[in-house]
């Protein structure tokens, strides 16, 4: 079931207006947030440790509504929308977290395969694109693994998998490779290029600055103090593309 | 659907075991007390209903002149003119035979009959007594005319209503009912607050699934069904356990009531509408659970954005 409607053309993916956060009586997160997201686009998202990183996540991935601004995501103010509609938006939403959160309980191929569950797909048409994914992931013959018997690396790709399996048009990353070794590291960007160049709007919020410079024709946001400092469009890395 | 159907591969989602731990155990009690309830509930309203009717509409004439051929001859002539009245359905002397059997069981005497051989039975001055049974509702004008009928023909004679005496028994029957269903009752709401409570412990326990369920785009419906149909399954379990425990005591208690033949203890039964509220509670305490558990989850899933 998806109520959302398409992007429209030229349109942006995600719009921030004004936005500000705050948990409860205490003071903003996040304070005067705005800026659009292109569809097709590669967005790294950097800022120190407590700068707001993974609360803009959130919001982005709809786990938590602003305090206040505007928020639209493929076209719709998501601020006013009613809750039984957004699960249509999230099934367009990939996400990939920090601590993986596979459900422990479950197979490296049952937790790749739940969000096509989740959207009603048949067994039947379930196998073979979650095959390819474990192919691709190079997990094809740990598929019955459960996540305890995984390694880091594998259960940030088992992550990754579930989070591209359905091919979002947004994906949105926190801190994917803050768990694995540096050539581990450039495997899962590879991942997430080949996914930007099938079309899908990717955001991965970082700390490592030298992974932004491995992406071509990214573009960075950087948070400091809960203000983005650098919005989308303003500035672009690597300094080699500034000449 | 009261256990919702939810593919195999769905319910992977939950782990394996049992979600609710003690939750069958509590339940079947529950379920057990509240049959038993139950069935003592119908089985007292019944009795009382019972009494009650036999009662309304009955009195009986007690004749005590000294003079034991005047005495006879009040008593056939009272129940001649009582049975002509329209007001009145039988009349009916009862035998002095009767009167003393009756005596002696109080008395312990031997054999039947008249007494067996108790000569202090046999010299007791036992009044006439004429049983009357009225017809349609209006008993105290009835009563009214009867004493007037009584008064001309056997003047100096008692009219005692049974209900005057039987009356009080009636009605404490009639309460220990009423008790009964306010016990099926509490045990009602007690069953459902243990369904909460495991609901909202299921779902404290799987958070962090039913989070990742939520992100990927899970609806409250398909969360639902997941704990709903695992919770309705426990409960379903200790429902049939309290079942066949609370049948297994209900014939033993019926067995051994059968061999009861005195007084007010053969009005007591179940009956058939009796038996199909036993047989339905086990069926409406799962569909109450589901609904119980579906509402819980709802509820708590809302406050999830």
């Amino acid at each position: 079931m998806t109520d959302a409607a398409p992007v429209r053309p030229g349109g942006a993916m995600v719009e921030f207006d004004g936005v500000g956060l705050r948990y409860g009586p205490d003071a903003e997160v996040l304070s005067d947030i705005s800026f659009n997201l292109q569809p097709g686009s590669f967005y790294f998202l950097t800022g120190a440790s407590g700068a707001g990183k993974t609360s803009l996540l959130k919001m982005l991935y709809l786990a938590q509504r602003p305090s206040r601004g505007i928020v639209r995501l493929f076209g719709e103010d998501l601020v006013a929308m009613p809750r039984h509609r957004l699960p249509g938006f999230r099934r367009r939403i990939g996400v990939v977290f920090q601590d993986f959160r596979l459900i422990p309980h479950l197979s490296a191929r049952d937790n790749i395969a739940l969000p096509l569950r989740v959207a009603g797909v048949g067994e039947e048409d379930l196998s073979g694109p979650v095959g390819e994914m474990l192919s691709w992931i190079g997990l094809g013959d740990r598929a019955d693994a459960r996540p305890a018997t995984l390694s880091g690396g594998e259960q940030q790709r088992v992550a990754i998998a579930r989070a591209v399996i359905a091919r979002p048009q947004l994906l949105v990353a926190d801190e994917p490779t803050g768990n694995v070794d540096p050539d581990m590291a450039m495997r899962l960007l590879g991942l997430f290029e080949a996914l930007n160049r099938l079309g899908t709007t990717v955001v991965v919020a970082t700390h490592d600055i030298h992974l932004i410079s491995r992406i071509e024709n990214a573009q960075m946001m950087r948070l400091e103090k809960g203000r983005l400092s650098d919005p989308t469009g303003a500035l672009r890395y690597p300094p080699a593309n500034r000449a | 659907m009261i256990i919702p159907r939810v593919p195999v591969q769905h319910r992977r989602l939950l782990p394996d075991r049992r979600l609710s731990g003690p939750t069958p155990w509590v339940i079947a009690i529950l379920m057990m007390l509240t049959l038993l309830a139950a069935a003592a509930g119908v089985g007292l309203a019944r009795s009382a209903n019972a009494i009650g009717s036999a009662i309304a509409g009955r009195v009986t004439v007690q004749i005590v002149t000294a003079n034991p051929v005047t005495r006879a001859q009040q008593a056939a002539s009272l129940r001649r003119a009582a049975a002509a009245q329209p007001f009145v359905r039988s009349a009916r002397s009862v035998e002095q035979e009767e009167l003393r059997a009756t005596l002696g069981q109080w008395f312990g005497s031997e054999g039947s009959g008249e007494g067996g051989d108790d000569p202090v039975l046999k010299s007791l001055p036992l009044p006439a007594l004429v049983d009357i049974d009225f017809v349609g509702e209006d008993r105290s004008g009835h009563i009214r005319d009867l004493r007037a009928l009584v008064a001309r023909e056997a003047p100096g004679a008692r009219v005692i209503p049974h209900a005057e005496w039987l009356g009080p028994v009636a009605r404490l029957i009639r309460s220990l009912a009423w008790i009964a269903g306010g016990m099926v009752v509490l045990m009602t709401l007690a069953s459902a607050a243990v369904v909460i409570m495991t609901a909202r412990a299921a779902l404290a326990t799987h958070y962090p699934t039913i989070e990742m369920l939520h992100l990927i785009g899970a609806t409250d419906r398909q969360i639902t069904r997941l704990f709903q149909r695992r919770i309705a399954i426990d409960t379903a379990y200790g429902i049939a356990l309290g079942s066949a425990v609370a049948a297994a005591i209900l014939l033993l208690i019926g067995w051994q009531w059968s061999g009861v033949t005195a007084g007010l203890a053969t009005t007591a039964s179940l009956g058939p509408a009796g038996w199909v509220l036993l047989l339905a509670l086990p069926l409406l305490a799962i569909a109450l659970a589901a609904l119980t558990a579906r509402q819980t989850l709802l509820a708590a899933l809302k406050k999830i954005l």
